[in-house]
């Protein structure tokens, strides 16, 4: 397959020229043709934000949902059918803000579907509020004294709560973020994505410089199965690792745990009521 | 005196607090009972707490069918020393009062003296036998027996029973609980002697009773889940909708479903709509404040026309209200939850078939039009029982609403009914697109303001389907009524029985009563109901009249006559009655009968 398989002719794309969306976007539809998924098999999940308008401009199944909530039905929709496969995209406010429980509960649910955050650490669709990563000082219309709060850290969060693949991109090196997508995408269970993207419009900190001046790749020998050392590597600031930080390819899926697969691996849809177990269940209460 | 003797349909209450194990009691004699070919009624009230306060059950055993809470007491078991002082609003000169003598101590010498016939309080040994026995624990069993026998209820039926709950415990728990039966059984012989002329029932069993179904109201909107198809629930623990959680949860394994407890009631919603999305039945369920929470996906599955049912069990509000109690409070919050505008139906059950046949039919209508579908429920209802000859399973006609996607699906397509056929992810070669923003026909945003009227246009256009098959409301009584009292959900059994009571003394009364099962959207022949009618009442368990205001609404009639109750208990018989009384001016035995309020 090619990376054109997944245009979409005739879409009015809303972003903003050179923002790293448009990498992103690109780098995904690469991956998803090297992994040869047909776009009838995908199921694209998305909240609010620029990333959630990404599921728009990707030829697949899209469920282009509510703010912070992507990951709820995301989970739904790969529990009443396995065979999908699923990716939900949003940005740091939709996944760290509105959704920070779904967030937290996702990892330990363990579907198998695959979550890319587009971290410009900004609130872009709402011109320029601070997002739960912005970083210190960051001043915006809203945190007029700059922001004083600590940035969320989702890889350490996400490596604490034991979620299946931790991995953090830059849009702007396409090549590896490719990689990292279809390591995350392959994964079995639930991968995070934290990509860094630049904002060029409302985010005149954390530039295509800034994160070209303050990101490096793990070391080849990183052991991503090392938990403890998974953990103190997403708590590195000044300098941030990029990469696959941790993987635990030994827990079940949701799916897996959900014993209407055990013996039938059929989608739910596609399974019929059965009248007379009904009656007898019914006929229990006489 | 305390005479039992003309009366076929026994009050009998039990009390105690929580933890003192009532409700095996209660399960204990709902089985006797109904095995002996007594018709029954159980419903019981309950504080929010695991342990401690004061918890009652009422069940009611009768010669005919019976199905609403009474009021009266006829025979109380007082389990704890606060058992009289919780019911005494409902204890009266002919309430048989019987319980330990630990525990009637302060009704000798209490407030109650002046109220209540002293002979009519029997004290029996329960926790001494107990003692003998093993433990407190089997005071329970013992109380079973007392009162199995009290209720002429054959010892082999009660021995079988108790075998039958107690044998998967091993066979030395079981030989003690048939102890304390025995037990219980005999003080029952001993008090039914001494007590010959306080004691005496003139119950007749009907075997074929023996054989209907017993059940509550959540278990027949459960079997109605399963026969609708439901795959999948996502909930968050709520009384009075665990129930339901519970039961879909414990038929997961056997009938192919999931349920998932999910984060919180945002999650679940969603999590049900991404199921369904994906083809799955879906449904949720929670109470008031709970949906409170879910609103926001309830406006989502508007947008989206995503099916999904949603189970309210209703209790006092606002807030967290008062947990264990019931209401028909939230008839607003389902009608006009979620922002914008979207089609959406209502049913709200009043006895255990239609709760049954509603619940399935929810899931078809939701597929069928693609919307939010609510089953309002309540505690009282929820959690109250009683048997019923069986139920219309052979009426279930499940409907397949999904398509086989052809590539160039538009989920979204203009259609003249505002249907469009539904396509689900990975079933035909076309893609399937949803959005919560306004969208094209291809589910894509759009902010093309004539696309934006044409997608209104189209969601609203499925009111007129939706009220074609409305359901009508259930008249009880003559066409040719001069009066008509309107109830909807829960309220259907105590209103139709105050009804009937009023009728057996004047039989030339013209009022009739109408029942909502579907109280949103109205069928179109319900104003001719109103229109008949010289004079009209409606009773609510709520304290603005929520359905009087939806019936000016949506008819234009205006219902002055309401009888509003919100203290958190259902309607009894004699409170309906007598009000329905003061309505039609009925004042024979007025002062004879109180409200109970």
């Amino acid at each position: 397959m090619r990376p054109q398989d997944f245009d979409m002719p005739d879409s009015d794309v809303a972003w903003c020229p050179g923002c790293g969306n448009l990498s992103i976007l690109r780098s995904l539809k690469t991956a998803l043709a090297q992994l040869e998924i047909e776009p009838k098999d995908l199921v694209f999940v998305s909240g609010i934000g620029q990333a959630g308008k990404l599921p728009h401009y990707i030829k697949g199944n899209v469920f282009n949902g509510l703010h912070g909530r992507s990951l709820s039905p995301a989970t739904g929709i790969k529990a009443a059918n396995p065979q999908l496969t699923v990716i939900d995209v949003s940005g740091d406010g939709c996944m760290y803000g509105e959704g920070g429980n779904h967030f937290m509960h996702t990892m330990r649910r363990n579907p198998d579907i695959t979550n890319l955050v587009h971290n410009n650490m900004v609130y872009g669709l709402t011109k320029g509020q601070a997002s739960p990563t912005s970083q210190r000082d960051f001043s915006t219309p809203l945190q007029i004294d700059g922001v004083f709060l600590e940035p969320f850290n989702p890889l350490a969060v996400a490596i604490a709560l034991d979620a299946s693949f931790v991995a953090r991109a830059y849009s702007g090196d396409r090549k590896q973020t490719i990689e990292i997508f279809k390591a995350a995408i392959k994964h079995k269970g639930y991968s995070l994505v934290d990509i860094f993207q630049p904002c060029v419009t409302f985010n005149k900190v954390n530039t295509r410089q800034w994160f070209k001046e303050h990101t490096y790749y793990l070391e080849e020998d990183h052991d991503p199965h090392d938990r403890n050392m998974a953990f103190q590597r997403a708590t590195e600031t000044g300098e941030y690792p990029l990469g696959i930080f941790y993987q635990n390819s030994n827990k079940n899926t949701f799916e897996e745990n959900l014993r209407v697969y055990w013996d039938d691996k059929s989608p739910l849809f596609q399974r019929k009521v059965d009248m007379g177990k009904i009656t007898s269940l019914v006929d229990g209460k006489r | 005196m305390t005479v039992l003797s003309k009366k076929d349909d026994i009050s009998l209450v039990l009390c105690g607090e929580a933890g003192q194990g009532i409700q095996t009691v209660e399960s204990i004699l709902a089985q006797t009972i109904k095995q002996s070919g007594y018709h029954i009624f159980s419903t019981k009230e309950y504080m929010s707490r695991v342990r401690g306060g004061q918890n009652s059950t009422e069940i009611r055993v009768s010669s005919h069918r019976v199905a609403s809470y009474l009021h009266r007491i006829d025979i109380l078991l007082a389990l704890s020393s606060g058992a009289l002082k919780h019911l005494k609003d409902r204890i009266s000169n002919d309430t048989i009062i019987l319980g330990d003598p630990e525990h009637l101590k302060a009704a000798k010498k209490d407030f109650l003296r002046k109220n209540i016939n002293e002979q009519a309080i029997i004290q029996i040994p329960l926790m001494d036998t107990a003692q003998e026995i093993g433990g407190l624990i089997f005071a329970n069993v013992i109380a079973a027996g007392v009162l199995s026998c009290i209720l002429n209820i054959p010892q082999e039926i009660f021995n079988g029973i108790i075998t039958d709950m107690f044998a998967r415990k091993g066979s030395k728990i079981l030989e003690n609980d048939l102890k304390a039966a025995e037990a219980g059984y005999q003080i029952g012989v001993e008090l039914k002697e001494s007590q010959a002329e306080n004691i005496k029932l003139p119950l007749t069993g009907k075997s074929e009773v023996g054989d209907e179904l017993l059940m509550n109201g959540t278990d027949a909107v459960g079997f109605g889940c399963l026969a609708g198809g439901c795959r999948f629930m996502a909930s968050y623990p709520m009384t009075p909708s665990t129930p339901l959680q519970v039961f879909l949860a414990s038929c997961s394994h056997e009938f192919e479903l999931v349920y998932e407890q999910a984060e919180d009631e945002i999650a679940a919603i969603n999590m049900a709509l991404g199921a369904s999305f994906a083809g799955a039945r879906s449904m949720v369920a929670t109470s008031g404040s709970g949906f409170a929470l879910m609103e926001e996906g309830v406006g989502l599955a508007g947008m989206i026309e995503t099916p999904v049912v949603i189970y309210i069990g209703q209790r006092p509000g606002p807030a967290v209200g008062l947990p264990t109690r019931t209401s028909q409070e939230d008839l607003n919050l389902a009608l006009y939850s979620g922002p914008g505008e979207f089609p959406r139906i209502i049913f709200a059950p009043g006895k255990l078939e239609d709760a049954f046949i509603l619940t399935q039919r929810a899931f078809n209508l939701a597929e069928k039009y693609q919307i939010p579908v609510f089953i309002l429920s309540d505690q009282y209802f929820a959690d109250c029982y009683y048997n019923i000859p069986s139920l219309p399973l052979e009426d279930v006609v499940n409907e397949d609403y999904l398509v086989k996607t052809t590539p160039g699906y538009q989920r979204y397509l203009i259609t003249h009914d505002g249907v469009t056929p539904r396509g689900i992810p990975g079933y035909g070669e076309g893609l399937v697109v949803v959005d919560s923003d306004e969208h094209d026909e291809e589910g894509h945003i759009t902010e093309d303001l004539e696309i934006r009227t044409q997608m209104v246009n189209k969601r609203m256009k499925k009111m007129d389907g939706i009220r074609e098959d409305a359901i009508i409301p259930e008249l009880v009584g003559d066409e040719d009524y001069h009066k008509l009292i309107i109830g909807w959900g829960s309220t259907y059994w105590p209103i139709r029985e105050a009804l009937e009571n009023i009728k057996m003394e004047n039989s030339d009364q013209k009022m009739s009563f109408l029942h909502f099962k579907q109280v949103y959207p109205f069928h179109k022949r319900v104003s001719p109901y109103f229109e008949k009618a010289e004079d009209v009442i409606i009773f609510e368990n709520n304290a603005q009249g929520q359905m009087a205001n939806l019936i000016k609404l949506e008819t234009g009639f205006e219902i002055h006559e309401k009888v509003l109750k919100y203290n958190g208990m259902p309607f009894s018989v004699e409170e309906v009655e007598y009000n329905l009384k003061k309505f039609i001016s009925f004042n024979n035995n007025l002062s004879g009968i109180r409200g109970g309020v």
